[in-house]
């Protein structure tokens, strides 16, 4: 390969025809709440380990329906469930916190 | 004659209003450019929230008014200000002295064509929210695929669009959309169902249930990102580009149908009606109401009333509201002038 | 794809070309990319259209390239333009015609600001007199030579040689159109065709036989970009976006891509290398990319000029299958041959895409 100083850049476009959702298809499966998240972000802003460690539920859960492997951020959850108290769709997120989890065993 | 009032459109306005000054006991006279009553709502299939048919709505207000002096197919030619009242000529030669003018002349479907990035007229597979009720009431239409896989739907077309000339919200579409997406989910259950919105504008009593029950029972994919371009593939499909605003990031999906939601404007035929009339119109291309809380249903000249879509984008309940409310405005008008 | 729907959009953008007396203004970097394009503008007004064409040697850069790259005040660029201006005055012109599709939004947006500004403009007038004591008309019509051609599409097909179809077969060859950004972007209005479904190429491939391709990613930039490809670093931003166009239309088989802008068939064309070299792939046919050719390029080519004449061997991607399968007649042997048959000398061939 001839090299020019340059290369093809990785398109960081998601492909929806593309990217593999079979975590988030069983995740709907044990836990069709997961389907009502409408965004809203206060499972995040609540989250004590959010400011320091990158963890987002909400972000969580939009990676997961666009493909992403979500360990790295679900690593720094701390399990202590201040997310459901605040979510207004009373969704467990904690239960899909473990429900991911088991998914990747 | 002395208590004529003349409504001008014969959609749901002007037919509940008609309804409701026969039974105050006064004979309306109610004139529709199309050769049917019903206006936009006739065309539809369901309404939302709770998929009441259409028709339910349209074919009782049509009886209803049947003992009102009705002129389908006919257009108002010219509305001309005297003293104490308006004459009124219809394009098939009638004049009418009217006290009272009822403007129930509804809105125009935005023309989706004119966002040229969508393809509307130029893509196979594109249509729009009225297209697809028409196909809904049993409408044929090749645009629409056997057997899709993956169908979008773009929420404000032409809505909240400076560019487009309207800088209003069209109101239904968001709720209008997440109904087709359930209707095409019932009828296509292993196709992937696509909403792309900016907002999502559910305000009405039972909307945001209608919401909930997309996504949780009926697995609809909610997007937050205008749609910005869309070509087609080799195969004919659409491809269709949007902002994931969420994760920041571009995002592209291959559909086999795409649903425009078309937006309510202003109803341009009313303008020059509304000019001999003198009556205001607004910066949206609305005619202007006399004030925006208390005073919706009237004009800025005595005698000539509002109801409806005339004055901006409305749902259909809200509209029967007006119409009825105009009733008795009308009344009171008449009554002590 | 509705072809009705295409065209109703075509008929809402429509522009006033005048049929003759134009001053002409080259490109700065056009001849250096594909050297006998602008060449063959002025043989094909002048010598074959019989148009009055007029240049003059005082006209320099637009100072388009430099605005695109953040490294000029506007007011500065302002000031050239209105001595090109000043020098179509001096000639007595009123319509005006650059050869460079940044050149033409340059000149477009110039004159669109002076009409919301006025006084900008006369700001502007007072530069050009302090500077150079020169005064000037604003052209009364501004079109890009790819209009004009446009407008002459049918009278050339009428006296060309040469039809876009395959000699063996018959049918049209198939003809991706990529228009330059600053064509239409900004001001769709004052484009053949508008900005979302241009008709300005698209007009000459239907008029010369051709069959136009649409795909996916044809509005998309061909990848230059000003900064994008200037600044080394950037260069795969620049490479990426033509790799994202070829392979959007890689399913649609195309068998040549006309351009209008002076970048897009000079990335177009080189990066297919590029991409071939670093990825192994290929975009035309039997391991050959596919042939980028300018407007004047394929009008030449429709009118019988021989294709060495009009610079093909300059292009990185062969272009000798393409003139094989509409039947240009030409020597292999002298395509390396210049002006006075002396030999040019010979690039080095690529290892992962096909060339002669």
């Amino acid at each position: 390969m001839a090299d020019f100083g340059f290369r093809l850049s990785k398109s960081s476009t998601i492909d929806l025809d593309k990217i593999d959702t079979s975590v988030y298809d069983r995740l709907c499966k044990t836990d069709p709440d997961v389907k009502t998240c409408m965004a809203c972000g206060s499972c995040s802003a609540t989250c004590t380990a959010a400011p320091f460690s990158g963890m987002s539920m909400r972000k969580v859960i939009l990676a997961l329906q666009r493909g992403q492997d979500v360990r790295p951020m679900l690593s720094k959850c701390m399990l202590c469930g201040k997310c459901i108290m605040v979510c207004p769709r009373g969704i467990n997120t904690r239960h899909i916190i473990l429900s991911i989890c088991r998914q990747y065993d | 004659m002395k208590d004529n009032i003349v409504i001008i459109g014969g959609g749901v306005a002007g037919m509940e209003a008609a309804k409701q000054l026969l039974s105050l006991g006064y004979t309306p006279i109610l004139v529709e450019r199309n050769s049917q009553l019903g206006g936009h709502v006739a065309g539809w299939y369901r309404l939302f929230p709770d998929m009441t048919p259409a028709k339910d709505i349209i074919v009782p207000l049509r009886l209803d008014v049947a003992r009102a002096n009705v002129f389908t197919g006919t257009r108002v030619q010219s509305i001309t200000p005297e003293r104490e009242s308006y004459t009124i000529v219809l394009d098939n030669g009638i004049s009418i002295e009217a006290r009272a003018v009822v403007f129930a002349t509804g809105f125009s479907l935005f023309d989706a064509s004119k966002k040229e990035e969508y393809g509307y007229g130029v893509y196979d597979h594109v249509i729009t929210n009225s297209d697809l009720e028409a196909w809904f009431c049993g409408k044929e239409d090749k645009r629409i695929p056997s057997d899709p896989k993956a169908v979008g739907f773009v929420h404000c077309v032409g809505s909240r669009d400076l560019k487009a000339g309207n800088s209003q919200c069209s109101k239904v579409c968001c709720t209008t959309a997440i109904k087709q997406a359930i209707e095409m989910k019932e009828k296509f259950p292993d196709a992937e169902i696509y909403c792309f919105y900016m907002d999502l504008r559910l305000f009405g009593k039972k909307y945001e249930d209608f919401y909930i029950n997309a996504q949780r029972n009926f697995g609809v994919h909610f997007i937050r990102g205008r749609v910005s371009e869309v070509g087609e593939t080799i195969d004919g499909r659409l491809q269709v580009k949007a902002e994931d605003t969420l994760s920041g990031k571009p995002l592209k999906v291959q559909l086999d149908s795409l649903v425009l939601m078309s937006g309510m404007s202003c109803n341009e035929g009313v303008r020059n009606l509304a000019r001999q009339a003198r009556l205001d119109v607004d910066d949206d291309g609305f005619l202007k109401s006399s004030n925006n809380i208390y005073g919706i249903l009237n004009s800025n000249r005595k005698g000539v009333f509002y109801a409806g879509a005339c004055t901006g984008t409305k749902t259909v309940p809200e509209t029967l509201a007006e119409a009825r409310a105009v009733a008795v405005e009308v009344h009171n008008y008449l009554k002590n002038g | 794809m509705i072809y009705e729907g295409k065209q109703k959009i075509w008929s809402d953008y429509q522009k006033e070309i005048p049929d003759d007396h134009w001053y002409y203004v080259r490109s700065c970097i056009r001849q250096n990319f594909f050297p006998a394009s602008e060449r063959m503008f002025t043989e094909i007004t002048r010598n074959v259209l019989k148009k009055d064409v007029y240049e003059t040697p005082f006209h320099t850069t637009c100072g388009g390239i430099a605005y695109h790259c953040d490294t000029i005040p506007q007011e500065t660029v302002m000031t050239i333009v209105a001595r090109q201006f000043s020098l179509m005055t001096e000639a007595g012109y009123e319509n005006y015609v650059p050869s460079c599709i940044t050149s033409f939004g340059n000149y477009a947006e110039i004159l669109e600001t002076w009409r919301e500004f006025p006084e900008l403009e006369a700001r502007i007038r007072e530069n050009l007199w302090k500077a150079c004591r020169r005064e000037f008309n604003k052209p009364k019509y501004l079109a890009h030579t790819s209009d004009l051609i446009y407008h002459w599409r049918d009278r050339i097909a009428e006296l060309g040689k040469y039809r876009l179809v395959d000699k063996e077969t018959g049918e049209p060859l198939r003809i991706v159109e990529h228009i330059g950004c600053h064509y239409a972007k900004m001001f769709p209005h004052k484009a053949v065709g508008g900005a979302e479904y241009p008709y300005v190429l698209a007009g000459m491939v239907e008029s010369w036989g051709g069959q136009v391709v649409d795909y996916p990613e044809r509005r998309h930039c061909c990848g230059y970009g000003f900064r994008q490809y200037h600044v080394k670093a950037n260069r795969g931003y620049s490479v990426s976006n033509t790799h994202k166009k070829f392979e959007s239309m890689e399913p649609f088989h195309p068998d040549a891509i006309i351009t209008n802008c002076p970048g897009c068939p000079y990335f177009l064309d080189r990066w297919q290398y590029v991409i071939a070299e670093q990825t192994g792939k290929t975009y035309g046919r039997n391991g050959f990319g596919i042939p980028v050719f300018t407007y004047e390029e394929l009008a030449g080519l429709v009118l019988g000029y021989d294709p060495w004449d009009l610079g093909l061997q300059l292009h990185q991607v062969a272009v000798e299958p393409f003139l094989d399968r509409i039947g240009v007649e030409y020597d292999p042997k002298a395509k390396y041959l210049g002006v006075n048959k002396e030999d040019i000398m010979r690039p080095e061939l690529p290892t992962s895409m096909k060339c002669f």
